[in-house]
């Protein structure tokens, strides 16, 4: 009997799985915004972590280098392969060079390099941070006299925002030469001829929009993987799921904050 | 109320007064209430998810009470500002239930990383005196170019206790030291415990749930029940009570080694 009425009391409080559905995501948009002000607001200030963000860097960046060595020419050669038939058809091959140059920097290299580290590096740092915090790791770092959060997070996110625009300049340079290998075995194009044609429609604004634009990719997936990592609960579940959490999320922002500048530069050209 | 500083009362070093910690509206501490005096060696026995972990996450500052004070050394854990509450912790060993041992260093880097951490100017032979000593003082000198996947579960509850025994702490926290250990390392964990309470003349509060760690290893023993300290008694004394939370937490210790 008394079993009853206290089941009774719980239904009517309990809500909807909408509602509540709603509320986390406003409470997680509310954590992830205080999560990112703390960054602003710990990592610049002393002691700089120098040496860890040096480390972070090699690791972000550095380790890196083969994925985005290897996707970045595919990029280029296949998407030359891919636009030359309908170029031909108003015998136009000559405009590969500069075609392709506009799409790999515009576009190509921020995009495709900033998902393939975000897959790779964005899902390490939910992992690596989400195991340490269901270890109590990062619990250990704190009562052992340092500040996590600078010394795990803000180094981190630095590391990967200066290195992302590095990683996209390389990754450009890269399906450029993909690009050029392509031509040059089917135009007989050279070299110098190639990458002039090539860099001739590319403007100041086009460079520094992808530099921007890649240093506002590195920060997003920085802060989601951390968030995540930082955040996780539940053991080990906890972390596998804060590494897909980061990736996913991640992913979404990335081709969200595209669409955004993409139409911003477009105002401001 | 100031320490005293006469030989007939022992200074205070942890008082906890009507500690209150709920998580998502279900109270976990409601109104504990303890004083630990130097030198003392505190056992605090309980269930699993009764808060002991929380109680001492709130002791050196890793979660914030909800009302009652937690005073280390007569100060006030939570109104600490960081600096400070950085350098109150410097004192406070905590030996974390999983030892949480830093994955990606070596048992060198480990130790050394709280004292280069603390002391940013201290000299490389210092360190390197001071890690061999935590490392010699709970006898694996030998693992100390080893990976933490590499050492037995013992020997990584030792290595964290080594890690906490490098900055000299004056309190020790062992959340939970001999859990997941087979008997005879446990027997060991308690010697270490009191090994370290000797050499280093620390305060401990040890939480567990195994008897046989309690009764070596601690002068008092509490329980928490229902977020609430039991009078604190010697270990013979506390199992005299009839309660039935003691009795059935006695009795069913002792399954395991009929
Ligand atoms: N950070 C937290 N958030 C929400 N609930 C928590 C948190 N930490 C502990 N709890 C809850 O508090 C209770 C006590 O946990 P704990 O102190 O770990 O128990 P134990 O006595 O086994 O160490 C558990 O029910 C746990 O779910
Ligand atoms: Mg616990």
């Amino acid at each position: 009997m008394e079993r009853n009425t206290e089941q009774l009391k719980i239904v009517p409080a309990e809500k909807s799985i909408i509602s509540k559905g709603v509320d986390d995501f406003f409470l997680g948009v509310y954590n992830v915004w205080k999560f990112i002000g703390r960054f602003f607001k710990e990592g610049f200030l002393p002691p700089f972590e120098i040496k860890e963000i040096v480390n972070q860097c090699y690791s972000v960046g550095f380790r890196s280098l083969p994925l985005i060595s290897l996707t970045g020419f595919i990029t280029g050669m296949v998407f030359t392969k891919q636009s030359r038939p309908s170029l031909a058809s108003f015998g136009a091959t000559s405009w590969l060079p500069s075609l392709i140059s506009i799409a790999v920097i515009r576009a190509l290299a921020p995009l495709v390099t900033a998902l393939i580290v975000a897959g790779k590096v964005g899902s390490n740092m939910g992992a690596e941070l989400g195991s340490m915090k269901v270890t109590e790791q990062i619990d250990a770092m704190e009562v052992s006299g340092t500040n996590p959060f600078k010394f795990l997070v803000s180094t981190r996110v630095m590391a990967i925002t200066f290195m992302l625009p590095v990683l996209v300049i390389y990754s450009g340079l890269i399906g450029m030469m993909g690009s050029y290998l392509n031509v040059h075995s089917n135009e007989q194009t050279s070299f110098t001829a190639f990458f002039k044609t090539a860099f001739m429609p590319i403007s100041f604004l086009d460079i520094i929009s992808s530099v921007l634009k890649s240093t506002i990719f590195g920060f997003t997936i920085g802060i989601t993987g951390c968030y995540q990592g930082y955040h996780a609960e539940n053991g080990t579940q906890g972390v596998g799921k804060a590494a897909n959490t980061a990736v996913v999320i991640a992913m979404i922002l990335i081709f969200v904050e595209e669409m955004l500048i993409v139409q911003l530069v477009n105002v401001i050209r | 109320m100031p320490a005293e500083t006469g030989n007939n009362k022992k200074e205070v070093v942890i008082a906890i007064r009507q500690l209150k910690k709920s998580f998502n509206g279900r109270a976990v501490l409601n109104g504990v209430d303890i004083d630990i005096c130097r030198g003392e060696n505190l056992a605090v026995l309980g269930r699993s998810g009764t808060g002991k972990s929380v109680l001492i996450k709130i002791i050196s500052g890793l979660l914030k009470p909800d009302s009652g004070t937690v005073k280390v050394f007569g100060k006030e854990v939570d109104k600490l500002n960081l600096p400070a509450l950085q350098e109150l912790r410097q004192k406070i060993g905590f030996s974390f239930q999983n030892s949480a041992l830093y994955d990606s260093m070596s048992v060198r880097e480990n130790l050394e990383f709280p004292l280069v951490r603390n002391r940013p100017k201290i000299k490389k032979k210092e360190v390197n005196d001071a890690v061999e000593r935590v490392l010699t003082d709970v006898g694996l000198l030998k693992t100390i170019d080893q990976m933490p996947a590499e050492l037995s579960g013992g020997q990584r509850k030792r290595i964290g206790i080594a890690r906490t025994l490098i900055l000299q702490p004056e309190i020790m926290l062992y959340d939970e030291p001999t859990a997941g250990l087979d008997p005879i390392t446990s027997i060991e964990i308690n010697n270490l415990i009191n090994q370290v309470q000797h050499e280093y003349n620390t305060t401990s509060l040890i939480i567990t749930h195994d008897l046989t760690c309690a009764k070596t290893t601690a002068d008092t023993v509490t329980m928490l029940v229902e977020g609430k300290f039991l009078p604190t008694a010697n270990f013979e004394k506390f199992f005299e009570r009839q309660d039935e939370s003691v009795r059935t937490f006695y009795d069913y210790n002792f399954i395991n080694y009929k």
